[in-house]
């Protein structure tokens, strides 16, 4: 490539990168430098990237402090919304309840009392215009949480776009849309996996020619931490889905350089400290090796990964819930040693409940003292070159690559049917499970500590205050379905259902666009998904305990 | 698994499942292997379990205790209609509710017939002793023949 030294390649990447934009000299006045390392050392912006994708890492921009939000109906989240906004947010973060997430309409008897629990409802068209009422979508990045209709959710947000103006090249933001992932760990599945994948790739094509500033599908390991994997596993399954998401874009026709740049990555930052440090540096480099060597990547930028990152909400205790204040501090500042591009942290609540905003208030302040007050964004990738978090990058690296080998194996020279397979025969839920009970195990045993729940356990707690929803949530959005049902065109409607069943048997047409005729027609997401099961069929899984 | 055992310790069979739309299943599989580790018949429900398929397997398994785990809110709907499935069958089954349960809404779900409620983070102990004061409750009183 180039016979500069790596500090001379990274001091002229890093002369080109936007400037300073943190303090860079300690306490007691001593000026640092924006990495250290040996001078034939590898530098941050360098392949493989293990100490990040760029040469000024935070001295260029700081990573986005994105809050996930939404509860009750779309009135109630468009008011958080534009709270956030007003308190100078620029980003927005999406959470669907349970019945949205499950392609389950609100008057379905099957959402009986989960309607607006866990997140906002949207059922049509009009909830999404509800949603982002007021709010200029040139303007905002949008993040969406969810999987199974995740392309019926977005075809309803550029359907907002275009009825404010804005057109789908203009919008940016990011869908989960990872639905592989839940059939190993959140269970949020609707069809069988290999119409799910289709649909996922029908996004990613959509996406890679008409929505430029949209990133179509983040991957992601968080949930599959939560189900209680190791943070080895946690690597290589979610970097596994990864490799198969490309195996099925480029089996559709698409360049790996092209749609490479728009995937993004999501994980977990658990309580054990320097592993988690060590999984994100590791995640980069088999990222960037797997994308060159073995999918023929020649853009850095698609093989350069980059990620966000939320604490882990199955690390926080019910008991003495404040504490829990000191573990996303730990966690969140795992996330930026690691190098995250963007960060959630958790309430301190929320073992208990959805946060209040007092809650959610302190947990963004957390990620404002790690980025305002400890000095820590001044240097890129700290902890590279220590001999510690090096050594456990290098065998993370390595206990992933035999679970990539193991899928290989299972797929025969494809990690997307080792991937199926894998899912098809449990293998996935049982590695999970395990994981998660011999994890158990030495909590019981005390082995493991937790603070507060098996040792320094407090009698008579207070009862914490908690944000409480009630049942008129419910209520409220079944009327505004009922009203939005009433006003449609029920010939219209049926029309565009029809419409989305013709394609969804046709496996090599894009169900994109027929799903934005369906959305606005305000055909219902528990109508549309209706309609792709009637030709995908549904999918149940074999439990594995 | 479901063999009779010879024994003068009657075998107690614990449904553990999940009900509603909810998929979170880490803390549901973790009870189903203390309770079977603690000597329990377990039979694992799974995922998205209604009301009403949860009181047919009760009565096709003859299960003694029901177990739900619940995380997305939707508990003060859900465990009473647990509860009512089971009662119109005639089936006196005592429910253990664990999951994330605001403290508020423990003494709710009591008095709408919930045997047990256990808190996020309990610990083994506490989730077989739950368990056996509700298998208990159940023998107290006469069992309906059959058993």
């Amino acid at each position: 490539m180039t016979r500069l030294t790596g500090r001379e390649d990274w001091e002229r990447q890093y002369r080109a990168s936007p400037s300073d934009v943190v303090e860079n000299t300690t306490m007691s006045g001593l000026e640092v430098d924006p990495v250290y390392g040996p001078d034939d050392g590898e530098f941050p912006g360098q392949w493989p990237y293990t100490r990040g994708p760029y040469a000024s890492m935070y001295r260029g921009r700081l990573w986005t402090m994105r809050m996930f939000a939404g509860f009750g109906t779309a009135v109630d989240t468009n008011a958080r919304f534009k709270e956030l906004l007003g308190a100078g947010g620029t980003g927005l973060s999406v959470a669907f309840d349970l019945p949205t997430l499950m392609g389950t309409d609100s008057d379905d008897p099957a959402a009986l009392g989960e309607v607006g629990k866990s997140g906002v409802a949207v059922d049509t068209l009009a909830d999404m215009e509800t949603l982002f009422d007021g709010i200029d979508l040139g303007s905002v990045s949008t993040s969406m949480t969810i999987n199974s209709p995740a392309a019926i959710v977005m075809a309803m947000y550029v359907a907002v776009g275009e009825e404010h103006g804005t057109p789908r090249r203009r919008l940016a933001g990011t869908l989960q849309n990872d639905i592989l992932k839940e059939y190993q760990a959140q269970k949020e599945y609707i069809f069988p996996p290999r119409p799910s994948v289709r649909l996922v790739n029908d996004v990613v094509r959509f996406c890679t020619a008409e929505m430029p500033l949209w990133h179509p599908v983040s991957i992601s390991g968080y949930h599959i931490r939560e189900a209680g994997s190791t943070a080895a596993q946690e690597l290589a399954f979610t970097l596994a889905n990864g490799f198969a998401y490309v195996e099925a874009a480029r089996a559709s026709g698409l360049e790996v350089d092209v749609f490479g740049k728009r995937l993004s990555f999501f994980f977990n930052a658990h309580i054990d400290f320097f592993e988690e440090i060590a999984k994100y540096r590791a995640a980069r480099r088999i990222w960037a090796r797997w994308l060159r060597h073995r999918y023929g990547a020649t853009d850095e930028r698609a093989m350069q990964l980059r990620f966000h990152t939320q604490t882990a909400g199955v690390s926080l205790t019910a008991q003495q819930p404040e504490v829990n204040i000191a573990r996303v501090a730990i966690e969140a500042l795992a996330g930026v040693l690691g190098g995250t591009q963007s960060l959630h942290t958790d309430s301190f609540d929320e073992a208990l409940a959805l946060p209040t905003e007092k809650a959610a208030r302190i947990a963004l302040r957390t990620q404002q003292v790690i980025a305002y007050e400890t000095g820590v964004t001044a240097v890129a990738d700290p902890l590279g070159g220590s001999y510690f978090v090096e050594s456990l990058t290098d065998r993370l690296e390595a206990e992933a690559e035999a679970i990539f080998a193991h899928l290989d194996e299972l797929g025969q020279g494809s990690i997307l049917e080792g991937v199926y397979r894998g899912i098809e025969e449990g293998w996935f839920q049982g590695e999970i499970a395990q994981a998660s009970a011999d994890f158990e195990r030495k909590v019981n045993d005390g082995r493991r500590v937790l603070v507060g729940v098996n040792r320094f356990a407090q009698a008579d707690e207070p009862e914490a205050d908690i944000l409480y929803i009630g049942a008129e949530a419910e209520a409220l959005q079944r009327r505004r379905l009922a009203d939005t049902k009433a006003r449609r065109d029920g010939a219209v409607v049926e029309k565009a259902l029809a419409k989305v069943r013709q394609e969804a048997a046709r496996p090599e047409t894009n169900l994109v666009p027929s799903l934005l005729e369906a959305v606005r027609s305000y055909a219902t997401v528990g109508e549309v998904v209706g309609a792709l099961a009637q030709v995908f069929g549904t999918w149940t899984e074999r439990a594995v305990v | 698994m479901s063999e009779p055992k010879l024994s003068t310790v009657p075998v107690v069979r614990v449904l553990v499942t999940k009900v509603g739309l909810d998929g979170h299943d880490r803390g549901v599989k973790v009870v189903a292997r203390m309770l079977r580790d603690a000597g329990f018949e377990v039979i694992y429900g799974g995922l998205r379990q209604t009301p009403q398929t949860i009181a047919e397997t009760v009565l096709q398994e003859d299960v003694d205790v029901v177990g739900l785990s619940m995380h997305s809110g939707g508990h003060l709907t859900l465990a009473p209609a647990v509860i009512e499935a089971l009662a119109r069958r005639g089936l006196d089954v005592p429910v253990v509710v664990g999951g994330i349960i605001p403290e508020r809404d423990r003494a709710t779900l009591r008095e709408a017939g919930v045997a047990e409620v256990l808190n996020p983070g309990a610990s083994e102990g506490q989730v077989v002793a739950a368990v056996r004061r509700a298998a208990q409750r159940r023998a107290a009183p006469a069992t309906p023949g059959g058993d």
